[in-house]
């Protein structure tokens, strides 16, 4: 607000712009705004950058979306087909689905709109979470971060519900087919859940209300609740500045990068063009889903390869990998009268409700564990955390394989096997892929530190033989810069914590617990090369005296 | 009224209520398969057409259906399932049967239209059965809005709604019916081949296999107007299509645009 306030001479602009924007100025203080985030300094990365295509993409939705919702209308009353599309002519169906067909043949741009709304979503979702792995691998939810990695995790349920919320509005067969199987879901709740179920739906499934209650949700609720998700989301983004990658310079004190303006403020003004142009390259050329194939909804028909958008095909994928009966064991019961059907209710809820929870509580189970309270603003390098990498990608492995199993036909179709053969590797791999992905990547994990190890104590491999005077043939190594050097030493690996007594004097059951899960997460390590280390290697050119240096369950270092 | 409630509890009561349950339902049922075949066989063969038919189905056919037809543990009888059944499986090259599996999978044809014509008379000869369909009813000129509600009711939980197909259980799978004649479709509905089930006459009228088959022809000429397809299947390979694609050409982006620092 007084920006100019410490000059001696008042200042006055020149021309009529500067008068303008001086008015304005000395009313808002846009100047002391604009030099504060103008001045903020942002560490450049490609993976930094799905964030703000997710952001992107939610700017696109609304944009699209707004044009959408001039023209659709989200009434189940009945009517008949009159628009252009002659092989649905004078079918009886839906307000909302002959709006949806008019959006899509008889309003111009319509169709483009629809395919720009609807790859923006699955654009929106996918970003999301790659971000989310970007930040998990790279250990960006550590201290002071782990409430923005919450709010991260409330973003992603809320995209899922607005784009489950959008699938379901044109009415069409496929997206009621995906509406009767949440009914189902809901249905399989104990006691409540036949009464959410009539509460939603306004009775009996269809019934006339659920596209109209969707509708606000889709409109009004949801994009609000992600809206201000984003606003808490980036306001932390600028109270914690952003983490960077290690390097040469870069500590936890600092930020090393670009400042926003201008370059930045060009880029991502830039990128936010690219993102739009390759979503409507994408919606110009490519069809999603052509809800004219599916004709109106009807409780009665159910399509083969009925699949929801890919963000819900973890739950689907659990519901079509659940057997109803295990050789005599059956999964439904009646208990006074209340049908409980454990092959609904566990699929549908439990996986999802696993992934959720960890998701949302790792960076407090990764804190007590490593009882590490300290802030960090550089990320670790996947590789150098090598239990969380493994815990990430059996995680992820686990949810692939429920991703998998919801195009199930599609794989046995088009690789011609079994459908029956690939519901049972999928569920045998539902048990033992994590396992097998975990002790994969903890392997490739600390196999990739001890080359780095060894490139930082003997050089690149130049692959150079020289003959020496004496006869001995060695191989040339090529020292790394210095650069280079400090990526591959310059990294913390923490050793086990032992159990530690507590004011009292006394190890409690609770510190037990957690000295093991320490063990566990540390036990294996490749120490960093020591200056000692480095020097010795140096010095003498030769590999002898380094072998030692990887200390295997140790707890030298 | 009060002789027959005393006697509900005779020894013999089960069995003549069960004998008047078969009588009747078998009556219906002789019933209803007339109607059904009330216009099988119209199309005419040559006596030639039969005796050439019988030759070429010695040759290649009796190994495993049997001499005369009568069916072997290893393929079914033929009696009785007409011309439509031999033009459809001999002519999408079903049969032959490449090798044993959970269906026939098509391949090329191994018999030329003469060759086919002349089969399906021999088969035709044995027993009546569902006839090779009237031009008339391939016209392509249906309803086609009716088909594709008699599709989507009939069809589509195998073929899918938009006919790309779908996996069916143990192997088995409904294929997808772009390219697939009318007349092929035709018979597909009225013998029911593979693991498909017979959609007669009294099912879905000759009337509404015409539907269907305008209606699939339909949106086979029709296209895609929102532009490329990929592939009919639906909402995974949309998903694929925005991670590997999408994402793809984004990531790249992404990587140009940090290129000049770090």
């Amino acid at each position: 607000m007084s920006a100019s306030s410490t000059a001696e001479v008042p200042f006055v602009p020149k021309t009529k712009v500067g008068r303008i924007t001086d008015f304005v100025d000395e009313r808002v203080g846009g100047s002391g705004i604009l030099r504060e985030f103008g001045r903020k300094v942002f560490p450049d990365h490609w993976s930094f950058m799905f964030g703000e295509v997710a952001l992107y993409s939610f700017v696109i939705l609304l944009m699209s979306g707004t044009f959408l919702t001039f023209f659709f209308d989200p009434s189940m009353a009945e009517t008949h087909y009159t628009g252009s599309y002659t092989p649905l002519t004078n079918v009886e169906m839906s307000v909302a689905y002959n709006s949806s067909l008019n959006i899509s043949f008889d309003i111009r741009g319509g169709l483009f709109f629809r395919q720009v709304h609807h790859w923006a979503a699955l654009l929106f979702v996918a970003s999301l979470g790659v971000h989310m792995l970007r930040v998990f691998f790279t250990g960006a939810f550590r201290k002071p971060r782990e409430m923005n990695w919450v709010v991260g995790g409330v973003l992603l349920i809320l995209a899922m519900a607005e784009g489950f919320t959008g699938y379901s509005l044109p009415d069409d067969l496929l997206s009621g087919n995906g509406l009767r199987i949440i009914d189902g879901v809901i249905k399989s709740i104990p006691v409540i859940g036949t009464y959410i179920s009539f509460f939603l739906f306004g009775g009996e499934f269809p019934g006339t209300a659920i596209i109209g209650r969707l509708y606000v949700l889709h409109i009004l609720l949801v994009p609000a609740m992600i809206l201000l998700m984003i606003v808490i989301h980036l306001f932390m983004v600028v109270v914690h500045k952003h983490t960077q990658y290690p390097g040469p310079g870069r500590n936890d004190g600092n930020v090393v990068g670009y400042p926003l303006g201008p370059v930045y403020a060009a880029k991502a003004g830039g990128f936010f063009f690219i993102v739009f142009g390759v979503v409507a390259l994408m919606a110009a050329m490519f069809t999603i889903n052509p809800i004219w194939n599916y004709g109106p909804y009807d409780p009665s028909p159910v399509s083969a390869g009925t699949q929801p958008d890919w963000y819900i095909g973890f739950v689907d994928g659990a519901l079509r990998l659940m057997p109803g009966v295990v050789n005599d064991f059956h999964f439904e019961y009646i208990i006074f009268g209340h049908v409980l059907t454990l092959n609904v209710l566990l699929p549908a809820l439990v996986p999802a409700g696993i992934i959720f929870t960890v998701l949302f509580m790792y960076p407090w189970i990764e804190r007590w564990i490593t009882k590490d309270n300290r802030e960090h603003h550089v990320l670790d390098r996947p590789r150098n955390a090598p239990t969380r990498t493994a815990i990430g990608v059996a995680g992820f492995t686990w949810y692939c394989v429920m991703w998998a199993a919801a195009g199930s036909d599609l794989i046995a179709t088009h690789f011609h096997v079994a459908l029956n053969d690939v519901t049972y590797w999928l569920r045998t791999l539902f048990f033992i892929g994590p396992i097998i992905a975990f002790m994969v990547t903890k392997r490739v994990a600390l196999a990739l530190q001890r080359k780095d190890r060894e490139i930082a104590l003997h050089g690149r491999e130049t692959g150079r033989i020289v003959r020496l005077p004496h006869g001995e043939f060695i191989e040339v190594h090529a020292p790394l810069d210095d650069y280079k050097h400090y990526k591959l030493v310059g990294f913390e690996s923490p050793s086990p914590l032992p159990a530690e007594p507590n004011e009292h004097g006394v190890v409690t059951p609770k510190e037990k617990r957690r000295a093991a899960l320490s063990k566990w997460f540390f036990e294996d390590r490749v120490a960093p090369a020591t200056p000692a280390e480095l020097e010795a290697a140096h010095g003498h050119g030769h590999h002898e005296a380094i072998e030692s240096g990887e200390e295997h369950k140790s707890l030298s270092h | 009224m009060k002789a027959l409630s005393q006697k509900r509890r005779h020894p013999l009561a089960a069995i003549a209520l069960l004998l008047m349950g078969l009588l009747v339902t078998g009556g219906l049922y002789a019933v209803a398969t007339t109607v059904n075949q009330a216009k099988a066989d119209t199309t005419t063969f040559s006596a030639s057409d039969a005796q050439e038919g019988g030759k070429l189905f010695a040759a290649n056919c009796a190994t495993c259906h049997g001499m005369g037809a009568s069916g072997t543990k290893d393929g079914p009888s033929l009696v009785g399932v007409g011309a439509a059944a031999v033009d459809f499986q001999v002519g999408t090259g079903r049969m032959p049967m490449q090798m044993n599996g959970p269906q026939a999978q098509e391949k090329p044809r191994q018999f030329n239209d003469q060759q086919t014509q002349q089969l399906a008379a021999y088969v035709a000869s044995l027993g009546a059965g569902p006839s090779i369909p009237d031009a008339s009813l391939l016209d392509e000129n249906g309803d086609a809005a009716k088909g594709g509600e008699l599709f989507r009711v009939n069809c589509a939980m195998c073929h899918n709604a938009a006919a790309a197909g779908g996996a069916l259980t143990r192997g088995k799978f409904a294929p997808a019916l772009a390219g697939v004649s009318g007349q092929h479709i035709y018979e597909a509905m009225a013998t029911g081949p593979q693991n498909m089930p017979v959609f007669n006459d009294a099912n879905i009228s000759p009337e509404g296999k015409r539907d269907i088959i305008t209606f699939l022809k339909k949106i086979e000429t029709n296209g895609s107007p929102g532009g490329n397809d990929l592939g009919g299947l639906g909402p995974v390979s949309e998903g694929l299509f925005v991670w590997v694609a999408g994402l793809g050409v984004i990531i790249a982006f992404t990587i140009w645009l940090t290129s000049r620092t770090s």
